[in-house]
């Protein structure tokens, strides 16, 4: 699936200081009944922004309309639980770029950078520096940028490096996926399993 | 430096090795199913390629299926679509399918190990991420994304960065009344859901020596939990015996060949881990979770950790008891529950069924509780009824439901109610996993029992001590 290139990112972000935030509850399992890639932003956190009857619970951060923006912010091991893409998928489609923790569960943190969300591990003491950006002014905003693997808060001039190996940065700077290279490597591939038997 | 199980089957199926970049893993086999399989049929489609490989592939229908008259349509429009969506889509692509009603129908990674699909030194991969279920034969299994599903559709192939390796050893014998969902909980307990995250574990001791296939498999099925990637136990003369004869394992010579190879598949003695971590049997007691993800669990006769005790946050401890209604402190004991459901991945075998029914047995269902029982496939139904546990359930005041998932993830109507507490066997006790505003304590298939015949959290080794007498 093709995704936008990922070079810098300049944005305001949304704040979540919630620990282990799993994948159920950045898209519920009954949102997952889609044949098809579609709608998921509405159905983004679903259960923590809006009320059974459909309002809008007002202390959910995405309703909270000072803050916005492109980059999302979340707390200690962010994206663990199932490995539902459709997590990645909301998170795109809601309109961020780029999540930003101090750890990361591993298959979320793949489905990301599959689909051309960029996740950015931070130091435990830089994300405490970002939320009190944030809360001190919502409108702060972040730079990330992907060439020099580099995040950094624009008022405070504050960064920090984060890693990223070479071949997902390449991908993410041209808009590429894994299939795309697989595919090239179908004689190798072939000539594999010729040899292993099933 | 000695090999370890896990290098030697990883290295085994490396392809090629991309410089600063991810490995290129060859996968063996491949598990489908209803909900995280259409976006990458339809990725196939707009790229104008077929399936590489329909004879590795195999497909059923588990996720969002109902437990209840399976023989009628599917109620739900959009489930329907789904399950539809994977049937022509299969069919298309020439890959078996076993949907709905069909005899080798049932959870994914229930039915892998029945059909002899899951093998030792095999990888098998699936858009689940409780498909480390499978290394409890010696096989890298791990759970995928969509773009990654369909990436093996169309090429039978993973790029993966090789995660670190970490070694569980779990030395003694267990205590009375304690399971394999026991020592997995435990051990999450120690970890965190984070602890293992960058690693491939794996299992040894003489715990998992003694451990049936069954409990392997419940072990191995929680490593996701603690954030591995996925979990192993090296095979051994059980593990061989559990194959043969099995459908999709190999044959007369190719099954002499095949022995011959994972009779090496075992860390070798001066193999080195990144991590090693030891625990003692004798520690471990039946254990229950409290809080909203699965490392907030202890022993049962514990209670609820003080906030000033857990590591982490202490605002979001704070706010998983509130979600939960639980106080710093309390006892669990005696808690009045609502629900209880056995089945899953996690412990929806036969063995699951025998455990459940050797303490209700005799027993009454406690009139405040829902029971849902359902087995994770059709052969463990069949199992059930042949060794006559459904007539004990049927005494006991149960029913049983047929498979699928259900109340595991609660996709289908299988929806535990806002604010109500269910003793569950599944793996996640995450906020509304289980239905919005529901309320999960994640335990044994004894504890559930004893749950479901007593109406509150109860410790099963009393129930079981007094049957002893
Ligand atoms: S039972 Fe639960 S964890 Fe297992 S495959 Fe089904 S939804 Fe996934």
């Amino acid at each position: 699936m093709a995704y936008d290139k990922f070079k810098i990112l300049e944005s305001t972000a949304v704040p979540l200081p919630i620990e282990n935030v799993d994948t159920d509850q950045i898209i519920p399992a009954r949102f997952l009944k889609a044949t098809e890639r579609k709608g998921f932003d509405d159905n983004l956190f679903r259960d923590w922004r809006y009320n059974t009857d459909g309002s809008p619970k007002a202390d959910f951060v995405l309703n909270n309309p000072k803050y916005s923006g492109k980059i999302l912010v979340g707390g200690k091991n962010f994206g663990s639980g199932s490995s539902r893409e459709h997590a990645a998928w909301a998170i795109y489609d809601y309109g961020f770029r780029c999540v930003v923790s101090s750890f990361f569960a591993d298959i979320f943190r793949n489905n990301c950078l599959n689909i051309g969300v960029l996740p950015v591990q931070v130091s435990p003491g830089f994300l405490d520096e970002m939320f009190e950006a944030m809360e001190a002014n919502p409108d702060s905003k972040f730079e990330v940028d992907l060439p020099d693997q580099k995040i950094s808060i624009v008022s405070s001039g504050l960064s920090e490096s984060f890693e990223i190996t070479e071949y997902k940065k390449e991908n993410l700077l041209n808009g590429f996926d894994d299939i795309d290279y697989l595919l090239n490597l179908e004689e190798e591939i072939k000539s594999f399993a010729s040899q292993t038997p099933l | 430096m000695g090999n370890t199980l896990f290098d030697k089957v990883w290295d085994s199926h490396v392809v090629k090795k991309i410089e600063n970049g991810p490995d290129v893993l060859f996968i063996d086999r491949h598990l489908v199913h209803e909900v995280t399989s259409p976006v990458a049929f339809l990725g196939l489609k707009e790229r104008g390629i077929s399936v590489l490989y329909p004879e590795r592939t195999f497909a059923t229908a588990d996720h969002n299926t109902p437990t209840i008259d399976q023989h009628l349509p599917v109620k739900d429009p959009l489930s329907a679509n789904q399950l539809k969506a994977l049937e022509t889509n299969a069919a298309e692509h020439g890959i078996p399918y076993w949907g709905l009603g069909h005899e080798k129908n049932g959870i994914v990674h229930v039915i892998g190990p029945e059909a002899g699909i899951t093998l030792p030194g095999a990888t098998i991969v699936c858009g689940d991420s409780h498909t480390s279920t499978h290394g409890a034969f010696g096989a890298i299994a791990f759970g995928i994304g969509t773009s990654e599903v369909e990436m093996v559709l169309a090429t039978q192939c993973i790029m993966q960065p090789k995660p670190k390796s970490m070694r569980i050893n779990v030395n003694g014998k267990l205590s009375f009344g304690v399971t394999a969902k026991d020592v997995a909980l435990y051990i999450i307990s120690k970890l965190s859901t984070s602890g293992a995250t960058g690693y491939f574990v794996e299992y040894s001791g003489d715990v998992f020596r003694d451990m049936s296939m069954e409990g392997r498999m419940t072990v191995c099925n929680l490593s996701i939990e603690m954030g591995a990637r996925g979990g192993m136990i090296a095979p051994d003369e059980k593990t061989f015996s559990y194959i043969k004869g099995r459908e999709y394992a190999p044959k007369e010579a190719a099954w002499d060949t095949a022995m011959d190879y994972w009779k090496t598949l075992h860390s070798n003695e001066d193999a080195v881990f990144d991590k090693e971590i030891n625990f003692e049997a004798s520690e471990i007691e039946p254990m229950i979770t409290y809080g909203t993800n699965p490392g907030m669990g202890g022993g049962i006769s514990h209670g609820i950790p003080k906030a000033e005790n857990v590591d982490g946050g202490v605002s979001s401890y704070k706010k998983s008891l509130a979600y939960m209604d639980f106080n710093e402190g309390e006892s669990m004991i005696d808690k009045t529950i609502d629900f209880v459901f056995l089945g899953s991945c996690t412990n929806g075998r036969i063995e699951d069924f025998r455990a459940f029914a050797s303490i209700v047995k005799g027993r009454k269902k406690a009139p405040n509780v829902t029971a849902w029982l359902v087995p994770g496939s059709h052969r463990v139904e069949d199992a059930i009824k042949e060794e006559g546990i459904l007539d004990i359930l049927h005494e006991a005041g149960f029913e049983l439901r047929e498979p699928g998932c259900s109340a595991c993830l609660a996709m289908n109507d299988d929806k535990i109610p806002p604010g109500k507490y269910a003793v569950s066997t599944s793996n996640r006790n995450f906020e509304g996993r289980q239905g919005p505003g529901s309320r999960t304590l994640l335990a044994s298939p004894l504890v559930a029992a004893a749950a479901a015949v007593t109406g509150k959290v109860t410790d099963p080794r009393t129930l079981m001590q007094a049957d002893l007498v």
